[in-house]
């Protein structure tokens, strides 16, 4: 309906030309709008904070059970230097409390029924967290391999975090998130003499969505490749052009 | 289902641009997805009418144009189309393509009374 004369609703025609100023006539507006243009300025607002307080903000995505909390615990204790993070789950606080018991300041943001964390809400998680200058901040996406690929949270860089119980073909079964990201670890890696996991074809297959990622095998039971987690972390700081990690 | 926040996020853009560009009605909206975005394009149109009920687009006609996926073959130093990300280059058979175009989300145009 015509918000301004009340002209076509149902049947409804006015007659007359003076009764308001605009015309009834179809016409065509050119937008060219990025639809994600809301998500990306809160993104931007995010990255300019993380730049003002030299923060390095990675956002670790994956599919539920790749074992990203165990993971961020085991990083957080051996790392030197202030850590936040901010959890993202449909329900619970439980990451949220497994982070705050290695003594480093941890959000929960809980989406209910969304299916990935926006830059909207990262901003607002961001506020309560108030992370110090200087940290590493962890944002552990919604357990999800599909959504959280399309949405820019003003990282860094996105890591990918797989396990190898997930198999092989999972980089090409989600070929968006392995795109998206900069680092893919390859979790769990405690468990390959069980388990019939051909890693070269792993990697393979990573790299065929995404050539220039960069991969690392690790275990967050065992530590094994953590050191190589720890290193790439601190290489990213440098590229993000932030300084060294206090110690 | 993050096609439905898009949605959400379309509808935001379309009752902001009837206010600036004073228009009551948007009776047809042409969207650009690339065929390397994240977006599934059924989904997206599956959401479009149940999100856009009661706003100025409601019933509006929507249209979905995929523009073509492009990528720089790193061995062979090619322009090539693809329209995936694990397509093989269609040159040479080499694996290593990076992705230069074909992920675009865009509002291009509208229809309005």
């Amino acid at each position: 309906m015509c918000g301004t004369c009340g002209c076509g609703e149902g049947e409804t025609r006015i007659e007359g030309k003076a009764h308001h100023a605009h015309s009834h006539e179809p016409r065509e507006i050119e937008l060219h709008r990025d639809i994600m243009a809301k998500n990306d300025a809160y993104a931007d607002a995010n990255r300019r904070l993380f730049a003002e307080k030299d923060i390095l903000a990675l956002n670790l995505v994956s599919s539920p059970g790749s074992g990203k909390t165990s993971l961020l615990v085991k990083t957080i204790e051996a790392m030197s230097g202030p850590v936040a993070v901010i959890e993202g789950d449909q329900q619970t606080s439980n990451d949220a409390t497994r982070i705050r018991a290695t003594g480093a300041p941890a959000v929960q943001i809980n989406t209910g029924k969304g299916c990935h964390l926006d830059a909207h809400m990262v901003g607002h998680g961001l506020e309560d967290l108030d992370p110090d200058p200087g940290a590493t901040v962890f944002i552990e996406n919604v357990g999800n391999l599909v959504c959280p690929a399309g949405f820019d949270l003003g990282e860094a860089s996105k890591v990918v975090v797989f396990s190898i119980t997930e198999g092989e073909d999972k980089p090409l079964k989600y070929p968006d998130m392995f795109a998206a990201a900069d680092l893919a670890l390859i979790n769990k890696i405690d468990l390959l003499p069980y388990l019939d996991f051909d890693m070269d074809l792993a990697i393979e297959n990573a790299r065929r969505v995404n050539p220039k990622l960069d991969i690392l095998p690790v275990s967050a039971t065992s530590g094994e490749g953590m050191e190589n987690w720890l290193t790439w972390i601190a290489t990213a700081r440098a590229k993000t052009g932030l300084s060294a990690a206090a110690e | 289902m993050h096609e439905i926040s898009l949605c959400e996020d379309i509808r935001t853009t379309l009752e902001e641009e009837a206010v600036k560009q004073n228009f009551n009605q948007v009776t047809k909206i042409w969207l650009d997805i690339g065929p390397l975005s994240c977006v599934e394009p059924e989904a997206l149109r599956f959401g479009f009418d149940a999100v856009m009920r009661g706003s100025v687009a409601e019933g509006a006609a929507l249209e979905i144009h995929a523009p073509k996926g492009d990528a720089y073959c790193l061995a062979c130093h090619s322009k090539v189309q693809v329209t995936s990300r694990f397509d093989t280059c269609p040159n040479c058979g080499a694996a290593e393509l990076q992705i230069t175009g074909g992920d675009a989300l865009k509002i291009r145009k509208l229809e309005v009374v």
